[in-house]
């Protein structure tokens, strides 16, 4: 199956006063349609970056330095600032950290909704809207009357399923979802999840879920990316990274999760992650690494494919990778 | 046994101006006690809009209970005055959700540790002040001179809130409220904190009270467990129990949407009925009426808490077959 999105070597640095940050570090990869990728990884790891870039939203003092975002056949990077408004919602949907922040206070729901399809469709009758409306409000479980509302009527996720409503107007071939229930209880977080997988089977578009919740991966996503410093660690199916993930860091991470096994076990991970100014040479995780070699602290690990599939960027497993090669 | 916090059917209503009659019922009948003697880890959960920062609030003494007494040491909080006031602020001691907010950005972290030594007169000289700051850094599993002196900005989030942990060490605390202490931390440093709040109890004798939405890291963490929805006190007992068999409709509801992070174990075997823009207000019943799966014609009046085994007890009538308690005995249920 052809990919309906991929990242090329996507390279993201913010110019601070201090130096120079590189928040996204030649990161690759791609998803067909219909597949779940979850991104995960500690605050300041690079995942809302990555998310900004793909939009074409950094702002400076951040500057995509190269690489390539390609939707279906068209780059992204390459596309004029017009043609990239024309895109985002109709190739690419985002749903930001706390969307539901984001409405408008003092507009209608459906307003709101008017608008973002007038934007990319000047000449779009209104019954054909008012169809679009209630055709995408149905589709996160929300009634018409909705559209009549105003933002602060609505719970926070009906909110935050109003925001996704929107996203899918257009029918975009790639959503991303940055922390979409980071603010909402349980059980609201699962009806908001439920929305999204379900609509996501309808429209067949493929979803990058970002987040820390390894519990939320662990129930929603196909493949799991664990990021660490601006790079990508290790790249696999949700069920090998959760039983036997490869590269240190997500071993860490896989082991301090809370279940229901190993009750009054707490295992954090020791150290703290690095500054993105002052980045350790060679492999960015070596000053907490347990398994760390010589050779992590001068060479950079290529991010590279196992025999079986899997990526990964260790010293580990280099050997594994010439045989592979 | 003398308890060291014990709520008298606490509530707490609030109503909205002069002239409008309707009121929130944010804590309904509460009772619980602590024993001084034997330091536990309480942990109290539900949902936004359960009632569980305003818990808080009211143990703290932030706010006043609309009607019943809160105790600390046989005295109801509200009254106690001068020293004895002092000694309540001392021994009762708050770690807050945001761990961004607390700090003053114009202060050294060092601010926040020596108002309190200096407020409560607890070292005479600077060096001995400067020794307990160390102490209390160090309990945390923080290194001191990587953190003294050091500017909020400059530390992470999982720094600061081990440092406001630090700070409530500090003082000695008989009693330690835990607000939501990891909900803003990074999932691989939420674990060194409750970590470290669970030595606190271990090594110190300091009784936690640690309110959450978030199951897993209660289940971990404490000994026994109250469910909160909407004020009252759905569900009450052993943690182990509560959250392996959970009986109450909200409970099963609450633990099945626990997205675990175990690939074989999937989420959302039960339906949720009524989605929340369903929920009006429905008088005095069960609080949970609305969008239950099981509602009967009964649950209009309050169901009263019915016992279920040793360490465990539920506020539903699909239990009515079991012994009905009273609230002042759902402290009988939790093990300490």
């Amino acid at each position: 199956m052809n990919p309906v999105l991929q990242v090329i070597d996507l390279r993201v640095s913010y110019y601070t006063d201090s130096g120079r940050a590189v928040a996204l570090d030649d990161v690759s990869l791609s998803l067909s349609a219909g597949e779940k990728l979850g991104l995960v990884g500690e605050s300041g790891s690079g995942k809302s970056t990555m998310a900004l870039a793909m939009m074409r939203m950094i702002k400076p003092p951040g500057r995509v330095e190269g690489g390539q975002v390609i939707v279906g056949d068209t780059d992204l990077i390459k596309l004029s600032d017009q043609e990239m408004l024309r895109a985002r919602l109709s190739k690419i949907a985002y749903i930001p950290q706390g969307a539901m922040n984001s409405l408008n206070p003092v507009m209608r729901i459906g307003a709101q909704m008017a608008d973002a399809i007038r934007a990319h469709d000047p000449h779009v009758t209104r019954s054909d809207i008012d169809k679009r409306c209630e055709k995408s409000l149905k589709s996160v479980d929300l009634s018409d009357a909705v559209s009549k509302m105003y933002p602060h009527e609505l719970s926070g996720g009906m909110k935050q399923r109003v925001c996704i409503a929107i996203s899918i107007l257009l029918d975009p071939q790639v959503i991303i979802c940055d922390e979409p229930t980071s603010a909402l209880d349980v059980v609201t977080q699962r009806q908001v999840m439920e929305t999204i997988d379900r609509i996501q089977k309808e429209i067949g578009a493929a979803v990058i879920l970002i987040g820390h919740d390894m519990g939320l991966m662990a129930q929603f996503v196909d493949k799991v990316a664990v990021m660490y410093a601006g790079r990508l660690m290790e790249l696999s199916p949700v069920r090998q990274m959760f039983t036997d993930p490869k590269h240190p860091y997500a071993q860490a991470l896989i082991s301090s999760l809370p279940n229901l096994d190993n009750k009054g076990v707490f295992q954090g991970i020791p150290g703290l992650a690095p500054s993105l100014l002052r980045l350790p040479g060679g492999c960015p995780f070596h000053p907490r690494c347990t398994k760390v070699m010589e050779v992590c602290k001068t060479v950079r690990p290529e991010f590279d494919t196992l025999p079986d599939g899997r990526q990964v960027a260790c010293h580990l497993y280099s050997a594994d990778m010439h045989k592979a090669a | 046994m003398s308890e060291l916090l014990e709520l008298k059917n606490v509530s707490k209503v609030f109503s909205r101006g002069l002239l409008s009659r309707s009121s929130t019922t944010a804590l309904n009948n509460v009772s619980l006690k602590l024993s001084e003697d034997e330091p536990t880890i309480l942990t109290v959960a539900g949902e936004s809009g359960s009632g569980k920062t305003t818990l808080a609030m009211l143990l703290l003494g932030f706010i006043t209970p609309t009607t019943g007494q809160i105790l600390y040491r046989g005295q109801d909080i509200s009254k106690i005055a001068g020293d004895e006031r002092m000694t309540f602020r001392r021994e009762v001691q708050a770690v807050f959700q945001d761990p961004f907010a607390v700090f003053n950005p114009f202060y050294t972290v060092d601010h926040l540790l020596t108002v309190p030594i200096s407020r409560f007169k607890l070292a005479k000289t600077k060096r001995e002040a400067l020794t307990r700051m160390e102490e209390a850094l160090t309990a945390v599993g923080l290194q001191p001179n990587e953190i003294l002196g050091r500017f909020p900005h400059q530390l992470s989030g999982g720094q600061r809130q081990r440092i406001n942990v630090a700070r409530a060490l500090l003082l000695r605390p008989r009693l330690l409220v835990a607000d939501e202490p990891v909900s803003m931390v990074d999932a691989s440093l939420r674990a060194t904190i409750l970590e470290t709040l669970r030595n606190l109890q271990r090594n110190y004798g300091v009784s936690i009270i640690y309110i959450t939405h978030d199951l897993t890291t209660a289940y971990h963490i404490s000994k026994s467990i109250i469910v909160l929805y909407r004020g009252s006190v759905m569900e009450a007992g052993d943690v182990d129990t509560v959250i392996k068999s959970p009986q109450h409709p909200y409970t099963r509801l609450l633990i099945d949407s626990i997205p675990w992070p175990d690939v074989n174990r999937h989420w959302g075997e039960t339906e949720i009925k009524a989605r929340e823009s369903e929920l009006t207000g429905h008088g005095t019943g069960c609080p949970f009426y609305a969008r239950c799966p099981f509602a009967m014609e009964k649950c209009l009046t309050p169901p009263p808490l019915f016992r279920l085994n040793d360490h465990q007890a539920a506020s539903c009538y699909l239990y009515d077959k079991n012994p009905s308690i009273k609230p002042e005995q759902l402290t009988e249920m939790l093990p300490v």
